[in-house]
């Protein structure tokens, strides 16, 4: 842990105002911007950042002529909760070369929820890695498409090889109601794992 | 040979904005929030034009990096540089982002955070 964001000045404030950070994170066109946008306060906004071909792992720049910069969209959503307090929601960008982006992402976010569509669950096995090797709390959340096929949630959790102790839940991006109950189990299940963690003696994940 | 950088270190900021600086005079979160006063915003007036701009979008309603970013339409890197300097220079005021200092500091801001969802 660091102190980057210390800051000795923060007597002379007049109040201070926290900010959190839930990630939502998937494969290509899985819902993450709808999701976002279902419950933000705001459109979702996107800021781009410019990558060097060495970020987005071309190694050979000279390959791609004319490209030795990228652009990386990301999208996010806020919720001002109170007067000292935001909660920002962070999509991924879809394609997994722009995973380095993805670690900016996360850090500091209160957990992830990482998104799937049922029509394409294989599509998930790149973002569970991400995050099974990661120490942020997620919880996976099935996208129901109207044509999609129906599964049990068992089903799937046996098919994507999720460990018990992420909870997986089933929601409806375009519902409001459906991504506030997906967004309570980010954030119970962050509680959950920081108690325990407590409670076996280890450092806050930060 | 070419160093090798690091992932943020890759972030390229093109613009004459940060005279060819490409790292910002501290680290600030996507999500930590910024927010100028009336004499900020006053004082950056006399700052150029892209701080300005930053300030103006900071007043009377406290703005993420990220959002700076999307409202300036300015690359993330290039904003992240000039914000860093404006918090040194006193024209922004940086709040906190999400504090991990302890445990029981992190329990109160998830049970916020739980309240403030199951509220909406
Ligand atoms: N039926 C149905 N359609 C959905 C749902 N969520 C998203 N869609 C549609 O699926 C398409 C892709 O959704 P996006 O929210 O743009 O997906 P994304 O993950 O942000 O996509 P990328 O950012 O390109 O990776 C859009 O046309 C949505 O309208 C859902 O829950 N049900
Ligand atoms: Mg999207």
């Amino acid at each position: 842990m660091d102190f980057a964001n210390y800051d000795p000045a923060g007597a002379r404030r007049s109040r201070e105002i926290i900010s959190a950070k839930i990630v939502v994170a998937g494969g290509f066109g899985v819902g993450k911007t709808t999701l976002v946008g279902a419950i933000s306060e705001i459109t979702p906004l996107t800021t781009e950042a410019l990558m060097t071909a060495a970020g987005v792992g071309i190694d050979d720049s000279s390959k791609v002529p004319g490209k030795e910069t990228t652009t990386v969209a990301m999208d996010f959503g806020r919720i001002t909760m109170a007067q000292d307090l935001i909660l920002y929601l962070f999509g991924t960008p879809g394609q997994t070369r722009f995973w380095f982006m993805w670690d900016e992402i996360i850090r500091g976010a209160v957990g992830a929820a990482v998104l799937v569509d049922t029509r394409r669950i294989t599509d998930a096995f790149a973002p569970l890695d991400y995050f099974e090797n990661r120490k942020l709390p997620y919880v996976v959340a099935l996208n129901r498409f109207d044509d999609a096929p129906q599964y049990e949630l068992e089903e799937v959790r046996e098919a994507l090889a999720i460990s018990r102790d992420v909870p997986l839940v089933m929601c409806d991006a375009r519902h409001r109601d459906s991504v506030k109950q997906v967004l309570v189990t980010v954030v119970e299940h962050a509680m959950l794992r920081l108690q325990n963690e407590h409670g076996r003696g280890y450092a806050p994940v930060g | 040979m070419e160093p090798r950088r690091d992932p943020r270190g890759a972030l390229v900021r093109p613009y004459a904005v940060t005279r060819g600086r490409t790292e910002p005079s501290r680290d600030i979160a996507l999500e930590a929030v910024l927010s100028a006063n009336a004499t900020q915003a006053t004082e950056a007036r006399f700052a150029g034009h892209d701080k300005y701009r930053i300030a103006t979008v900071c007043e009377g309603r406290a703005q993420s990096l990220a959002e700076i970013a999307a409202y300036t339409r300015m690359p993330l890197g290039v904003t992240r540089v000039l914000v860093a300097d404006m918090v040194a220079e006193g024209l922004l005021t940086l709040h906190t982002a999400a504090p991990a200092t302890g445990y029981e500091e992190r329990m109160n801001l998830l049970g916020r955070v739980l309240s403030g969802l199951r509220e909406l």
